[in-house]
């Protein structure tokens, strides 16, 4: 169906008005004077309802429209922002946002919005402007003459332009034969005519109607047209079955409902609104706060995959024509391969970044929900956010959002404590939550903080015992940031009674397994009254990384270069033992090796060799040494899995192809620290 | 598909037939993916024994089962004839190592027996059952339970 591919364009459109809705409307929240920002609002669910109607989905094109009257009469200073308002704005908001969700399961988008509308109506009424709504009763209950009954805001402005182009307003009032039997083709046969003429702006009764033939015999349209009345009327009588043609001059100026006296205003913003589009693009500078976007194409994340998929095909036999080149030592062979090495290099950083989004958008829904769960704890709070505009890999885009919400969520719950309290403790009564992201070598680091409570060990160290978390003894020997990140276990909540919010016991074990399956880590430093911070890390990408290649005896490993501190070359006699562990002093700190040998029980009998190849590892503020025979040196793999046959390998996290098209397994640090 | 066409369906199992220590097993083909020669294996630490490791099926990492050594006969040995059978199971993708593969029968579904008593003196849950065709036995797989690893750690339990 034609229609399906407009509803993904449709859908993502939607979904990114809604998010400029809420952000512009957190902003009015704070600077209710800045009618730039309402302008911003206003064109969006402008351009929302313009889609929606023309999609068919009618609640959503009807509460949108309501939204665009209040707004309207804010603009036009008939009405002042006040906090129900923007409450009504929001809610209006996540209706929409739910119907569109429900579009996006396949639903039609019904929802009952009547309630909302009501709402609307009445914050639109509580001012001067009673015009639109009454008008448009009135003429429901008295359309014994068909006549055009009032305009909205986006109609008067479409005529008054017109004017102003010297093309005339037409008011045509078509009357159709007693007899006439087939009333809606006739009806669809002059608004035919008439669309050759000009533009049909509005009709009495509307055109669904007309089309259902609910009406009597005549009908009357609003016509902007160059031509002169006898043509118009001449040309509608050549369609059959039609009795009489009036045609009137249309005056704008009396039909407009009393909010728009602002004309010159409310033309430049029906250009705004209609040139939406092309701002984005052209005119950057448009507003301060318009969206940062440039010259863009939507492209489906498969086809970046299945993109990334064939350049790690190319990348492997890239590899093995190296190997190939550099064995016939053919001088032009190889100066073309350097080439193409060149510029695989270019496409693989090209495709990578292709991959990046920008973290804000994940970011962006949070000022909305922090709001709303402040007001909800009546908590005061201020969110912050830094670093929006740092990148990650799409994979990781999508899954991150859920366990920062998380946290989030328990900051606010558990770390701001209400302003009575923030105000003994000599805190200021609002709450300040911060969020930043920025990379770091081949990491991207996510800190949340608050300045809340903090962490209270006590509680933590007796809750963990209590849920059989860790035992008495172990208690002594944890230091204070073991004991913040048994928070992070399963089964913890330290919260003494559940809210809604969080604190159902199942949260933050959830997250730390969610950014580990990531790849990353998560850390948490708190000081008791003053505040926590938990601070993510996590890899740029998921699908090529830089590893370190060993050699095990015939075998080859990688070991990804972000968990290396460094390697190294020990003489045999400074390895010490411990406990019937080895271990070696490195750097003053004694650090246990491991044999990947014995580990992996690589088969060939053990040398004993003078002097060890060691790979430094660590994992938090662990460290540990791997044993191994070479280093063949640094390398940037593809990462691959080893299917759904083999999961679970101890040690090892998956694999990759190398440049002779062998595979090497790729070593699983976090498991060999325990 | 009409009612005699499917019966005509139903009547045959269209099998690959391979060696393995001079037997004849066959496996439905509506389960091979494609049949390989012999490649580079890299061990993977820490797995049955049976799985050989992991090689590079045109860019996908792909498991390898010796199924010699997963029916209990000595490990495999490599010769002109050796062949990786890639088999596809639901979401699992799996090379088998066999002695040789080199034919496609229609075995008559109503040729098909179950596996009488005393196969090689095992019984074993993975033997689908037996076909005769003209002078040839063919031992019939199921695959699924071939590849199921919670049964292959001991993979020669002889029932009484």
């Amino acid at each position: 169906m034609e229609i399906n591919e407009y509803l993904d364009v449709f859908i993502e459109e939607s979904k990114e008005h809604i998010q400029s809705l809420n952000s512009h409307l957190l902003e009015l929240e704070k600077k209710p004077e800045n009618i730039d920002t309402v302008n911003e609002i206003f064109r969006s669910a402008h351009t929302l309802k313009g889609m929606s109607a023309t999609m068919g989905f009618q609640d959503l094109a009807d509460l949108t429209h309501k939204m665009e009257n209040v707004l309207d009469a804010v603009r036009n200073h008939k009405l002042q922002i006040n906090s129900d308002i923007i409450d009504v704005a929001f809610d209006a908001v996540d209706h929409l946002e739910s119907m569109v969700f429900d579009i996006v399961e396949g639903g039609n988008g019904k929802k009952d919005v009547s309630n909302l509308v009501a709402q609307l109506n009445a914050i639109e009424q509580g001012e001067s402007i009673q015009g639109i709504n009454m008008k448009e009763k009135e003429s429901v209950a008295t359309r014994e003459s068909t006549r055009i009954g009032s305009l909205d805001q986006f109609e008067t402005t479409v005529l008054q332009q017109s004017v102003e182009k010297d093309f005339n307003n037409y008011q045509v009032n078509v009357q159709l034969d007693e007899g006439c039997l087939l009333k809606a083709a006739r009806v669809y046969m002059v608004f035919e005519v008439l669309e050759q003429l000009g533009e049909v702006i509005k009709s009495e009764p509307i055109v669904s109607e007309l089309e259902e033939e609910k009406f009597e015999n005549d009908f009357t349209i609003l016509l902007i047209s160059k031509e002169d009345e006898d043509t118009i009327k001449q040309k509608i009588m050549k369609v059959s079955e039609i009795s009489q043609v009036c045609i009137s001059q249309f005056d704008v100026n009396q039909h407009a409902v009393p909010a728009q006296v602002d004309e010159e205003k409310d033309g430049s913003d029906k250009q705004l609104s209609i040139q939406s589009k092309e701002d984005i693009n052209n005119d950057k500078n448009n507003t301060k706060n318009s969206q940062l976007t440039s010259k863009t194409i939507r492209v489906n994340i498969d086809r970046l995959d299945a993109l990334m998929n064939l350049f790690e095909e190319l990348v492997i036999d890239r590899g093995r024509l190296e190997q190939i080149a550099g064995s016939m030592k053919h001088s032009e062979l190889q100066e073309t391969v350097e080439h193409m090495t060149r510029i695989s290099g270019d496409l693989q950083n090209i495709i990578l970044n292709m991959r990046m989004v920008p973290i804000d958008q994940v970011f962006n829904r949070f000022p909305r929900m922090v709001r709303q769960l402040a007001k909800d704890l009546n908590k005061q709070m201020e969110l912050s956010i830094d670093g929006a505009e740092t990148e990650l890999d799409r994979t990781v885009i999508d899954e991150i959002g859920d366990p920062l919400v998380h946290l989030i969520r328990n900051a606010i719950d558990h770390g701001i404590e209400t302003p009575e309290e923030r105000k003994q403790k000599g805190k200021p009564e609002k709450g300040t939550l911060k969020l930043n992201a920025y990379h770091s070598g081949n990491h991207v680091f996510i800190e949340i903080s608050d300045d809340g409570a903090g962490i209270n060990k006590e509680k933590v160290i007796k809750k963990a015992i209590g849920n059989g978390v860790i035992t008495d003894e172990q208690v002594a020997t944890l230091s204070d940031s073991q004991i913040h990140q048994l928070i992070l276990e399963s089964g913890f909540s330290t919260a003494d009674e559940i809210s809604d919010i969080s604190g159902r016991g199942v949260g933050l074990d959830v997250v730390k397994n969610t950014i580990e399956s990531l790849g990353g880590s998560i850390r948490i430093k708190s000081e008791y009254g003053k505040g926590s911070l938990f601070s993510i890390q996590l890899p740029l990408t998921l699908s090529i990384i830089s590893v370190l290649l060993v050699e095990v005896k015939k075998e080859k490993y990688a070991i990804p270069l972000s968990s290396i501190i460094e390697t190294a070359i020990i003489n045999k006699n400074e390895i010490m033992h411990a406990h019937n562990k080895q271990v070696i002093d490195f750097r003053g700190k004694v650090v246990p090796l491991i044999s990947l040998h014995d580990i992996f029980e690589v088969p060939s009998e053990q040398e004993d060799e003078t002097f060890h190849s060691i790979v430094i590892i660590r994992q938090g503020d662990k460290m540990a040494g791997l044993i191994v025979d070479t280093f063949i040196g640094q390398k940037e793999i593809v990462l691959k899995s080893l299917g759904n046959y083999l999961t679970d390998v101890f040690a090892i996290s998956g694999a990759t192809i190398l440049g002779d098209g062998q595979v090497a397994l790729i070593l699983d640090t976090n498991a060999l620290i325990k | 598909m009409s009612k005699e066409a499917k019966e005509e369906y139903n009547d045959n199992l269209k099998s690959i037939v391979f060696q393995l220590n001079n037997e004849e097993y066959a496996l439905p083909v509506s389960y091979v993916g494609a049949i390989e020669t012999m490649m580079p294996i890299t061990r993977v630490p820490g797995v049955p024994k049976y799985v050989k490791g992991v090689f590079n099926l045109r860019g996908v990492v792909t498991p390898i089962i010796d199924l010699r050594e997963r029916f209990g006969f000595s490990s495999y040995e490599v010769t002109d004839s050796t062949r990786i059978i890639i088999l596809q199971i639901n979401d699992i993708e799996v090379g088998l190592i066999v002695d040789a593969a080199y034919d496609v029968v229609d075995i008559p579904r109503n040729t098909i027996e179950p596996s009488p008593e005393v196969i090689g003196s095992v019984q074993v849950d993975y033997i689908h059952g037996v076909a005769k065709l003209k002078d040839r036995l063919l031992i019939l797989l199921d695959m699924e339970k071939v590849l199921n690893q919670v049964e292959v750690k001991e993979p020669y339990q002889t029932e009484s």
